[in-house]
């Protein structure tokens, strides 16, 4: 569940020195990216699986994510919840996120400890027991975790409404966390199916950053993950979004107390340009990022600039794109009206950035700013190992390649104004939008009015 | 074959886990710096921390602290906010302005070559020293401010904490929200942030962090020039201390959401307490241990009751929070607070066992290098040291403290500093109204 995050992770900033990681594939078939970085006595390692909600389909959504509750509950030679004592005793930080198009595990440790992770996390690659009685208890912590970041917050809520309509038959409709409906359905047995189809060494990609020793890990991963059966990987169907054929809006009412407005538009991303898609060109990805920039990349940047400062119809405005996604993504905007200003002026005022990013060209100050941004963040990321594993994992599991991730600095300096006029003519169109509104019911009667306060909820 | 990697590994001597070597002085006009120096990366951090938190809003301006410090990149020495976010970002430089209770802080990240460093410290300068506080940029920012109170308003998670404080704190100023309150915010002016500006950013009131890639030299330049022309200034006196709770409080308000938040809690620990370790060490038992703690293997592991189940002491200068969290469906509300309620009192009666302990200890002292593991982390470190006057030595003995508390000790400190019978309790989500004792 750590999409959104990644989302702005990976904006403008994901790059990395490429030429120090090491690339190691066993004989099962297991993927290995070493990246050494000697700057404290501490490792990182995580396991990558190629599949998350991108993957599921009706009736199942969720279960990726609901199986990534599952592996911390034993295996046949460690039982439930000896995973996390094993890694807590060893000093460890440890979680594991699922996404559209990924499952990750990560051990963060003092450097010696490496093995220990290797050792479990080998082990559940394979050996899962998801006994019944846990996963009946799980799957009720997984729709209290969907009550807490879906149901009770009002923008989540319309954002994943949002997203389910601007994608029509693309599996990026489906929430990561899964409907509700799903979550209540879902048996053992299926989590069993889905874990034996894609936990398997052919399937995975391990990556390990800090300060330790390519070869040596190189042989560690041979001990613990060599021994591991390859599965016959079945990849999932490709069902292609549709063709949008006009502006869609959807308003979703909910008891909040602030409008919100989201705007989405289908774009391309790095993987449109592999293969034979050849209306899109190698550069299109990268002025949409560049694009983002000038649109939210600082508070120099033209939302905050012009709508929060300027005309003061916002009091915050994002844009996002999904640079890395294994199918294409979205282009997004999101948006707090300012107090007194209307959901419709916002929306207006941000078509206007809109039209005059189709009608003009971005200023040369502008563009040299990202361009400056985007080569201190190349140095700023590397303070963060786990960042860097970050990378590495999502290009590979993505299936765009580790290696792309380097072109970052050097692709983005060299975009110029007419491409960005170019992709914003082609992509930030209606007919690919979809605009979403937050339409605020009034909160219940009663809660408006608690016991410790009298009538106003603003007060002491 | 895990057990077998075990006992190797306590064989081999943990290596020498040197904490960074903390240089610290003080500049011309006798302002403290803590730096550090790391030259893997071309880059560096500082940071400008000011005793000018939320403590020092008067009673009727909340919120004014908050609105200064994020006022002072709006417009100075003349120059608008277009133009001083545009020169920090066209070098890449990355600013930043956090507003807490106790402190107000600005920070810059910069690469450190000269040409982008030099550029992006004069205007870290202008902003600091120069801010010009327009009243339109004061309306503007009042107004975003009362969105985001009323957005917080939607949030069960934001409601309860906003009453948690109130009550646990009782009119002290952690009792409030750093963004003050409606009536508050309304009656700030202009002259308000100027007078502030002028008492509380001066060089008796900030110390100085840096970390990076400079020498002793290069690092003793930077803080003398970000600082020149700070008004000497005065220390401001103390802030009314926190009193304990005297009775136990119940505070239930009605939401439309599908869930309960339950928090329950009372005033914790300060930095440099006494009691410091063996609330921190016990506390990793009960309920900060990640996916281990006591909390979590009741409320979620055993019972499936909640997402997340935890406690935590946040300590400030006088002390911060004790909070333990949970939450769960409407029908299972009462069971879950039974059971938070259950496992906190059991500990604070009968502490951890001696497996608990070890166990902690390992995760703690064998995770140490993970605390100071990059630039930002340090940089974290140095402020608190600095701020809250801890000894320089603190990280390094740090393992060693965390190794002598005892089982006794935690059970002591506990029962002592945690009295569960005058606990404050807030409900918030589908429930009745109610409210009991001194809370409200």
């Amino acid at each position: 569940m750590l999409k959104s995050i990644l989302a702005i992770l990976l904006c403008l900033c994901s790059t990395l020195a490429g030429a120090q990681v090491q690339e190691y594939v066993l004989k099962n078939g297991l993927k290995l990216l070493v990246k050494e970085d000697h700057r404290a006595p501490v490792v990182v390692s995580q396991v990558w699986y190629k599949v998350g909600s991108s993957y599921e389909y009706d009736g199942i959504t969720g279960i990726s994510h609901a199986l990534e509750h599952m592996m911390f509950k034993g295996t046949r030679k460690h039982g439930e919840g000896e995973f996390s004592r094993i890694i807590s005793e060893n000093g460890g930080n440890e979680n594991a996120f699922t996404g559209d198009d990924y499952t990750a595990y990560f051990q963060t440790m003092e450097k010696s400890r490496l093995p220990i992770s290797f050792e479990l996390e080998a082990d559940r690659m394979r050996n899962l027991t998801l006994p019944e009685v846990e996963f009946a208890k799980e799957i009720e912590v997984v729709m209290e975790e969907r009550r807490l970041r879906t149901e009770d917050n009002p923008n989540a809520f319309m954002r994943e409404i949002a997203t389910a309509t601007a994608f029509q038959t693309s599996p990026y409709r489906q929430p990561v966390i899964g409907w509700m409906a799903d979550l209540k359905s879902m048996q053992v047995e299926q989590l069993r199916d889905w874990y034996r189809q894609w936990y398997a060494p052919n399937n995975a990609t391990v990556v390990v950053v800090g300060d330790i020793q390519a070869d040596e890990v190189h042989a560690l991963a041979k001990k613990y993950f060599g021994p591991l059966k390859k599965e016959v990987i079945v990849p999932p169907s490709f069902r292609p979004e549709v063709q949008q054929q006009g502006l869609k809006r959807v308003v979703v009412k909910r008891p909040a107390e602030v409008p919100q407005l989201y705007m989405a538009w289908k774009v391309p991303g790095l993987i449109s340009v592999r293969g034979e898609n050849a209306e899109v060109e190698a550069w299109e990805p990268y002025a949409l990022e560049v694009l983002s920039g000038i649109l939210s990349g600082g508070s120099s940047a033209r939302f905050e600039s012009r709508l929060v400062r300027g005309q003061q119809v916002a009091t915050s405005a994002s844009s996002g794109y999904q640079l890395t996604g294994r199918l294409d993504g979205l282009f997004t905007v999101g948006a707090t009206p300012a107090q007194d200003r209307t959901v419709a002026e916002l929306e207006t005022a941000i078509r206007q950035q809109v039209d005059e990013l189709r009608e003009n060209e971005v200023s040369i100050d502008e563009l040299q700013r990202i361009k400056a941004q985007v080569v201190s963040s190349e140095v700023y990321e590397r303070d963060s190992a786990f960042f860097q594993g970050m990378v590495l994992g999502t290009f590979e599991t993505v299936g765009l390649g580790w290696q792309l991730a380097d072109e970052y600095v050097d692709r983005i300096q060299q975009i110029t104004a007419a491409q960005v006029l170019t992709v914003a003519q082609k992509y930030l169109v209606d007919d690919r939008a979809t605009v979403a509104l937050l339409e605020p019911l009034p909160m219940d009667e009663a809660a408006t009015q608690g016991p410790t306060t009298k009538g106003d909820q603003n007060a002491e | 074959m895990l057990n077998r990697l075990l006992l190797l590994l306590l064989l081999v001597p943990v290596n020498a886990l040197t904490a960074p070597a903390i240089q610290t002085w003080q500049t011309a006009s006798g302002i403290s710096v803590y730096f550090v120096e790391t030259n893997q990366l071309p880059m560096l951090d500082i940071q400008m921390v000011f005793d000018a938190g939320s403590v020092r809003d008067p009673q009727d301006k909340r919120g004014l602290s908050l609105l200064a410090n994020s006022l002072l990149d709006q417009a100075a020495d003349g120059m608008d906010a277009d133009q001083i976010s545009f020169e920090f970002e066209r070098l890449g430089a990355e600013f930043g302005a956090q507003s807490g209770y106790d402190s107000a802080s600005v920070s810059l990240r910069s690469l450190a070559d000269d040409a982008r460093l030099q550029p992006a410290l004069e205007n870290l300068h202008r902003v600091i020293t120069h801010p010009d506080f327009i009243e339109a940029d004061l309306d503007r920012q009042r107004n975003q401010l009362l969105v985001a109170l009323q957005r917080n308003q939607q949030s069960p998670s934001d409601i309860a904490g906003e009453k948690f404080l109130a009550a646990i704190y009782q009119g002290h100023p952690y009792a409030y929200l750093n963004e003050g309150t409606a009536e508050t915010l309304a009656v700030i002016e202009r002259a308000d942030l100027v007078r502030f500006h002028t008492e509380f950013y001066t060089a008796s009131n900030v110390m100085i962090t840096i970390v990076g890639d400079t020498d002793r030299a290069g690092a003793e330049a930077i803080a003398e020039m970000i600082t020149r022309d700070l008004p000497e200034g005065n220390r401001p006196g103390p802030v009314t201390e926190v009193k304990p709770l005297t009775a136990a409080a119940t505070i239930s308000i009605p939401h439309p959401s599908s869930q309960v938040h339950i928090l329950v809690g009372q005033p914790g620990m300060r930095y440099g307490d006494p009691d410091y370790f063996p609330l921190y060490v016990g506390n990793q038992i009960l309920g900060s241990g990640g996916l281990v703690s006591r909390l979590f293997e009741e409320v979620r592991e055993k019972r499936g009751l909640s997402y997340s189940a935890s406690s935590y002491f946040a300590p400030r200068r006088d002390s911060g929070p004790f909070l333990a969290s949970i939450q769960t469906r409407e029908d299972q509300a009462a069971e879950g607070l039974a059971v938070l309620q259950k496992t906190i009192s059991d500990f604070v009666e009968q502490g951890p066992t001696d497996a608990e302990l070890v166990a902690v200890k390992k995760n703690i002292t064998g995770g140490f290098p993970l605390r100071i593991d990059s630039n930002k982390k340090i940089s974290g470190y140095l402020s608190v040291i600095g701020f809250y006057g801890l000894p320089l030595d603190y990280l390094d003995r740090f393992n060693d403290r965390v190794t002598a508390v005892t089982v006794e000790q935690i059970k002591d400190a506990f029962s002592r500093r945690l009295d569960t019978d005058k606990f404050v309790t807030v409900m918030v989500g589908p429930v009745a109204p109610s409210a009991t004792g001194p809370g409200n």
